[in-house]
Parts: C-alpha cells; structure tokens; sequence
C-alpha cells in the first residue's frame, strides 16, 4: 500500500525512536547479522563516522555478548571519496580512518546511521575497495529514510522511516551527543548538505 | 595503526578559507591546528596498499621550483599524485624562464592552461605572495629566500605533537644559521603561536639583531640552549656562509655548535632532535646522533608527506568559493 498523500507534517523535532527503541533495534540487527553469517569468526563491523562507527563499536559488544569472541571493528571517513568534493567549499574535515586488519576475505558489516540518498555508501564501497576486496560487504543502517538516487539498499534496517525530501533526520547517540533519541525535523538548513 | 590518535580539539571550529599558504606568520593558532588534524588523517593513506585516494581527482598541480629541491618537491609530487591529482614539475633550466621570461609570465601562462594549484619556491622572499596576487590559483609556498617555508614548519610541529602530545609549554630550542633561514622563521611564527617557548642558539653573526622582537630568548652558548630543551631543532651550515666568512670555518663551528653524543649528555631524558634536511653529517650534527635514539628526522620526512596532503586538499577547497551558491538556474 502506498504511502498516504497528505501525511501530517512532523513537529519540530518529533521523536521517532527513544533509547530503549534503538537498544532493541540494534540486538535484532546483530541476531540478524549472525543468522546471515554462519561464521562469526570472519565477521569485520566497519562503521562510516561518526555515528556509524559507534554503532558499529555497539553492535560488535552485542554480537561479543552472543557469540563469546571478539569482533573486528572500525572506522572509515569517506570524506575523500565523496562525489560532490569539487563542489564544495571549503573542504570538509577529514577524520581518520582507522582499520588495523586486512579486509581482504572478510564478511564486512558497513554500518551508518541514516541510509538517504545512497551517495555516502557509494563513497564507502569505493574507500573499502581501496583498503583490500572483502567477502561480502552488507550494510547495516538504524534508520532508511528514502529517497535514494543509486541503486543501493541495505540488508539491516533498524527503522524503515518514510520522510519527505525537506525534512530532516536527526541520530542522536550518547557517545557524541549527550542524548539518546532519533528525530525528524522538518527543515533542511543550508548548512545540511545530504550526502 | 595507531588507535585513533587525535589531535587536540583546537580545530573544532575553524574551517580553511584561504586559497593560498604563503607562511605561518598570517595563520592563526586555530587554522594551524586544522591543517595538524586533517595530516593526521591523511598520514593513514599513507600506510594502506593502495596509497591513493581521489579527493583531488581532476586538479592539476604545477611545482614551479626556482631553486634546487629534491626533498620538498618530491614530496609535494607525492602528495599530490596519492591525491590523485596531476603533477608537472617545472624548474628554470631548460624552460622558458632561461630565456628570460619573467616569473610573472610564467605563471600567467601555466594559468591558461588551467593549473589549479601552483606550488613555488623561490630564492627571493615574497615571490609567491607576488604570484598569490596576480593569479586565481591557488599558491603553496615551498620556501621564499630567508622568509617563510611554511610545509616545512608545519610537519615539524605535526612530528612534535605526534612524538610529545603536545606543542604548548615545551622548550625548543633552534640551532644554527637563524639569518639566513626559513625553516626558523617559518617555526618561530608556528610554535610560539601554538604556545612553545623558543630560544635560538648560533654564532653571532648567524643571529639577526633584534630576534627577540618575534619572542623567542637568545643564548650564544650551546649548553644553555640544550639545558632545558624538549626538542633541539639543528639547521643545515651552507658552505656559503664559510666562504662569506659569517664561520670562520666547519669545523670551528662543529667545535662550537655540533651536536654530538657527548652534548647531549647535558639533555632532557626524551630530547626531539630535528632537521630538516640535508644533512651536513660531522657539522651541525654527528652521525651518532642523527641516526640515535632521539633523532625523528626521518618521521619528519614521512609527516611532510601528510602534512602536503593535507594543505593541498585544504587550499583546493578554498578555490571555489564563488560557486558556492551554485550556478543559476
């Protein structure tokens, strides 16, 4: 069934997920992971920063918890890789992108927190390609929100979110920004360039 | 790989709106921790098996070195290729500038066939300034006469953090020719900024008159320069300096000035020595010592690297802001 018409217009800052909603998201998306992947032993958990990789560091404590051995986790900036670099100004920061194990015959997990337009795992696919050639690499998001422009879907939805193209997702997660929430706000500002 | 080692938060609010680096002496303290912090994510690049990234796909850097380089100009090449960006080198032998073709023109002409950035050095000061001016590339300065040599400073400031974890209250000291030298100036300009405390130390026809102006203390005697010092920063004695007879000769100065183990024996547990290159060994420094323990002289040509990246991926960004907007409809 299609998606209503006239949807009423989300409120400054509406909540769409508490702490508890999110906690819960993320243990069925690592029970979903490990039901996918026999072999927890090759599993990398490579989270897009920022909140990407604090996810990622939280799912990998989750799967730790189910499967009793450590998993590889890191942390990738697409920064380099972005399609609309030649176009802004000034350049954004560049984090570090920091994955201490070769990538070459792993089951890579991508992690982000909100899947868009698709153009930052586009950047990802291209920066992970760089650093060795996986096994499979599956993405995982906590919020899929729509309106993508490249054929790319993700294997692990925390929340199928449908959103018009002016609003504005926002991932709140303690390590970074002192609260627990994921919100729509309905304007896009011009500082927000989606990507 | 080191776990995520990250710079101080100081470049938590700056952004690079400059098209051009011509010196530290017009930077603020927040615009070089920027440059310290985005190095410090490209040095990664650096160690991956494909040591490219395409950020600067689609640019085209020129090295227009008047001046004979080896060091910095292959590493700005360097840089700019693991950018993916394309790089011609061009010194006056052997092209127009031989003929009499001013540095002016030059640039004019390498303009019209769409260079994005221009990498310079120059053996008179303010040439890259001049050229900043006239051109709507961008301009790297890679060392103007006795002035500024911005990169260079900038990667020996990334090797002090990265080595002592910090720049602010540690005592520096900089040794050798500090007249004719633009390796000091540059450094004076980014560490007492970033909070350092700087002495100079050489022969005194070496020291310009009236250095204290800059903030940094004076000493002649090389003792007192090591005493309290974080980090001894050694620059290359030039043959000519003996001819113009400013040292009476090498090894006069080697007796007064050289850095050997026994000096060092007067040092701080954990002393930097710095250098940047080349390498007079048995002058301003023994071999004992250039290739001991607390030499990083080698790190600091592996940081130049990132530190190149880093200024040319932060002025590429600044070229465009014109277009911000976007173009119209």
């Amino acid at each position: 069934m299609s998606e209503p018409l006239l949807r009423p217009a989300h409120r400054e800052g509406t909540r769409v997920l508490d702490a508890e909603m999110i906690r819960r998201a993320l243990v069925r998306i690592a029970h979903e992971i490990l039901e996918r992947n026999k072999d927890s032993q090759k599993l990398a958990l490579v989270g897009i920063h920022s909140r990407g990789y604090f996810l990622a560091q939280r799912l990998a404590r989750e799967i730790e918890g189910i499967e009793k051995h450590p998993v590889l986790v890191g942390a990738l900036d697409i920064t380099l890789y972005r399609d609309d670099l030649s176009m802004i100004a000034p350049h954004p920061i560049v984090r570090s992108t920091d994955i201490a194990f070769d990538l070459t015959h792993v089951d890579v997990i991508l992690i982000d927190d909100v899947l868009f337009t698709g153009r930052t795992i586009r950047a990802a696919l291209n920066a992970i390609n760089d650093l060795g050639r996986p096994k499979t690499i599956q993405l995982a998001v906590l919020i899929d929100r729509g309106h993508r422009e490249l054929p790319i879907r993700a294997d692990y939805v925390g929340k199928n979110l449908p959103t018009r193209l002016s609003e504005r997702v926002e991932v709140y997660l303690n390590e970074r920004d002192g609260k627990e929430e994921v919100a729509i706000e309905p304007q896009v500002t011009a500082t927000d360039v989606p990507l | 790989m080191s776990p995520m080692t990250t710079m101080p938060p100081m470049a938590k609010t700056a952004q690079w709106m400059k098209k051009d680096l011509l010196g530290l002496r017009e930077l603020s303290a927040e615009e070089i921790g920027l440059i310290l912090e985005t190095a410090q994510s490209f040095k990664e690049v650096s160690l991956r098996p494909i040591k490219k990234v395409p950020a600067l796909r689609g640019k085209t850097v020129v090295n227009l070195f008047f001046e004979p380089s080896t060091r910095t100009r292959t590493s700005f090449e360097l840089a700019a290729k693991r950018l993916s960006a394309d790089i011609v080198n061009i010194s006056p032998q052997g092209s127009s500038l031989a003929k009499g073709e001013t540095v002016l023109d030059t640039v004019k002409n390498l303009e019209a066939l769409k260079v994005d950035i221009f990498v310079i050095r120059h053996a008179a000061a303010g040439v890259p300034h001049r050229v900043a001016q006239r051109t709507s590339a961008c301009v790297i300065n890679a060392g103007d006469g006795a002035h500024e040599h911005p990169t260079q400073a900038l990667l020996d400031l990334f090797t002090i953090h990265e080595k002592k974890g910090r720049i602010e209250g540690l005592n520096v000291s900089i040794i050798g020719d500090i007249s004719h030298s633009r390796v000091a100036r540059s450094n004076i300009w980014g560490l007492t900024k970033l909070g350092a405390k700087v002495t100079v130390c050489g022969p005194p026809p070496l020291i310009p008159t009236q250095i204290e102006s800059l903030g940094v203390s004076v000493t002649y005697r090389i003792e007192e320069a090591i005493k309290d010092a974080d980090v001894l920063m050694l620059l290359r004695i030039q043959h000519e300096r003996q001819e113009a007879k400013l040292v009476p000769s090498l090894r006069e100065y080697r007796l007064r000035y050289g850095i050997d183990q026994g000096r060092l024996s007067f040092a701080k547990p954990g002393i930097l020595i710095m250098h940047p290159g080349p390498v007079n060994r048995g002058v301003e420094i023994d071999s004992a010592v250039a290739d001991g323990p607390y030499s990083v002289i080698l790190d600091q040509v592996t940081n130049g690297l990132a530190v190149r990246m880093a200024v040319l991926y932060l002025v590429s960004g600044a070229t465009r802001m014109d277009l911000t907007e976007g173009p119209a409809p």
